[in-house]
């Protein structure tokens, strides 16, 4: 799960990392009090969306009247912005982020991740900030720095030096980051983050490091110990089938295709994608419909294959293990005539009691293609998109 | 011969009463694994499917000498199972449940490493060692005794692997699954260096899929390291870049982790890849027949 600039910032500032005086509005009328409540004569206002590359877009800007603000606001609140890191269709604004301006003397980099190789929680650091990490990364290796925190030991002080060296900075500023390096850890540990990230971390007028940019994303394991953080979610960011599909506890990804597909299992799903594909077609969505399967699963399932509008066939691939076919195939039958499904639908059924569940949807009545081998069932399904 | 369990493991379930534990000990019991015994805290004392019920693992350990835990308990309570199994020593500790949260994950992982214990899972089907032990969800009716080690990252792409070779007549030596997180227990290589040393192993499936580099890393072991055939089927070949594909690991980020990758770099170690889904048997078919 991930949370807008302005959530991010809240969290920052409850675990004393510095931010700018800051305050989100959510209409236009509100940003001219959030002005003379932040003070100053220069703000700078920011689009919320889920996606960097903002300030290209038009979407961060700086002003100076708390008018310029509310017209800013007028002309976002409501629109998509379209950024590199966006669909075609872009985001929608669903919220202004109005900060006081920082004078900026260097821009620097900094986040943290789960790093799957090394097992740890592993920070990334760099002297060049505001930029795309991965291209520093690629031209100037010598300028990032990768800090590996032990699981079991946490975070020490050498290693708050071995980045304040990497990023250059004074004394002053070092002794700054040791106790920010330590923040930035409690807050990914007690939060259960996957990710964190500061960029551009700046060095201001006065010399001290400041957070301009705070992009958090949650471990979607972890949100049953943080009810707080689930109220944080905003459903306007993400695609309407997938959130859908969350509510029933459905694993849902929309994809370009017209080859609506239902599968038992995220690997065979991934696969049955593949197969498609290999045939010639092109699949329409990811979709585990999880170990169990049952009728109810099977409903909502169809519910959301079929609201895109340009899906021509359902290939539903079920490899019952545990489970038995027949009455996933029961599932099936019961679900078709529930949900009223109006396009073709081809099942294959394969493992425990197979051929009942093959014979339970030949009597069923309701028009189904029962093939029991995915290499039949993926190229009837490619031939009926066509 | 056979990887990590056989007909002699003897296994302990914790969360034993649970509704999930149950229905699969069952099936593990009547396909014949030495299930000694179970934990649930509080229900110490008792029996359920006619084998000991213990309040700890160290209780069960002092009657019943487990040398391997099955684990079924919820997501919350998963880290705390796990390092009460390491605590008591038992050397192969096997987690099915999904939804761990990773940082409990980070912690689990190093102390099991640190006591030089061996964990699978979580989020995975488990192992078997066909007609001989069963210590987990996969259906045992598609196993057939035979020469072919099979690893995965996903439990019903396992089970086609298991498929494609039980009908052409090759059947496994041992089936892993060792999970779709970000931070599994044990990786492919841990895997491919019991197949590589197992007698009984001739050719060795390896099913992957997108996100992370557990692929690469085993590209590399396997150049080096493993003499026996390797065959490979890399899912997610048509995912979309930045979306969680199910798995919690199956992501690609940062254009990293893709199946494009995962297979040119498995072909520069002379992996047999299969050219999909439908094609491991035939590759295996292709390498040992």
């Amino acid at each position: 799960m991930n949370l807008h600039e302005y959530q991010g910032k809240q969290l920052f500032a409850e675990f004393e990392l510095p931010v700018s005086k800051h305050e989100v509005v959510f209409n236009a009328e509100e940003a001219i009090q959030a002005c003379n409540n932040i003070g100053g004569t220069k703000w700078v206002v920011k689009a919320q969306v889920h996606a960097g590359g903002r300030g290209k877009a038009g979407g961060v800007k700086l002003i100076e009247s708390p008018e310029e603000a509310r017209d800013f606001a007028n002309q976002w609140l409501g629109k998509r912005l379209k950024t590199y890191q966006t669909d075609e269709n872009g985001q929608l604004v669903s919220a202004i982020l109005i900060e006081s301006c920082t004078d900026i003397d260097k821009e620097l980099y900094l986040s943290a991740v789960i790093d799957r190789s090394s097992q740890s929680l592993t920070f990334i650091a760099s002297s060049e900030g505001g930029v795309n990490i991965e291209e520093v990364a690629s031209k100037t290796p010598e300028k990032i720095i990768y800090e590996n925190i032990d699981p079991l030991t946490g975070p020490q002080p050498f290693q708050a030096r071995r980045i304040s060296s990497v990023l250059g900075l004074d004394s002053n500023q070092a002794k700054q980051f040791s106790g920010m390096f330590q923040n930035f850890v409690k807050l990914f540990n007690e939060l259960d983050l996957s990710l964190l990230e500061v960029n551009p971390l700046v060095i201001n007028s006065e010399g001290k490091l400041h957070c301009l940019d705070a992009k958090i994303n949650l471990d979607s394991n972890a949100l049953y110990r943080h009810p707080s953080l689930v109220e944080m979610q905003d459903p306007t960011q993400e695609d309407p089938r997938e959130s859908e599909a969350a509510k029933y506890d459905l694993s849902y990804v929309s994809l370009d295709g017209n080859i609506g597909c239902m599968v038992n299992g995220a690997g065979l799903a991934m696969g049955t994608m593949d197969t498609i594909k290999y045939f010639g077609g092109a699949p329409a969505n990811f979709l585990d419909v999880g170990g169990t399967a049952t009728q109810e699963r099977v409903s909502n399932a169809f519910k959301i294959i079929l609201a895109d509008p340009e899906v021509k066939v359902v290939l539903v691939n079920i490899f019952g293990g545990i489970v038995r076919c027949d009455l996933i195939a029961e599932g099936i039958v019961a679900a078709i005539k529930d949900v009223g499904v109006n396009v073709p639908v081809v099942v294959r059924l394969e493992g425990n009691n197979a051929e009942l569940g093959s014979q339970i949807l030949a009597d069923s009545g309701v028009e189904v293609e029962s093939l029991n081998d995915l290499k039949s069932a993926a190229k009837k399904s490619v031939e009926l998109a066509k | 011969m056979s990887i990590l369990v056989n007909d002699q493991t003897r296994v302990l379930v914790q969360g034993f009463t649970g509704s999930q534990a149950t229905l699969h000990s069952e099936q593990s019991i009547e396909y014949g694994t030495n299930i000694v015994g179970g934990v649930t805290p509080g229900k110490g004392g008792t029996t359920h499917l006619n084998k000991p019920v213990f309040n700890s693992v160290a209780d069960a350990v002092k009657a019943e000498e487990p040398n391997a835990a099955l684990i079924f308990v919820p997501a919350p309570f998963c880290k705390d199972s796990i390092l009460e199994a390491a605590d008591s020593s038992i050397e192969l500790i096997i987690c099915i449940t999904e939804g761990v949260p990773t940082l409990d994950m980070l912690i689990v992982k190093k102390k099991i490493d640190e006591l030089g214990l061996r964990l699978i899972g979580p989020n995975c089907p488990g192992i078997i060692t066909p007609d001989e032990a069963k210590l987990g969800i996969m259906p045992g009716s598609i196993h057939k005794k035979g020469k072919v080690g099979i690893i995965s990252r996903s439990g019903t792409l396992t089970y086609e692997a298991v498929k494609q070779t039980t009908d052409l007549g090759f059947g496994q030596s041992s089936c892993v699954g060792i999970g779709g997180d970000p931070i599994p227990g044990s990786s492919f290589i841990d895997m491919l260096e019991l197949f590589n040393e197992d007698e009984e192993t001739e050719a060795i499936v390896m099913v992957g899929e997108i996100g992370g580099s557990a692929e690469e890393d085993a590209a590399d072991y396997i150049k080096d390291h493993v003499s026996k055939p390797v065959i490979s089927y890399i899912a997610g070949q048509t995912a979309p870049a930045g979306k969680r594909m199910g798995h919690a690991g199956a992501i690609i980020a940062g254009g990293k982790g893709t199946a494009a990758d995962k297979i040119s770099k498995l072909q520069e170690s002379g992996v047999h890849i299969a050219e999909s889904l439908l094609h491991i048997g035939e590759t295996v078919k292709k390498v040992i027949g």
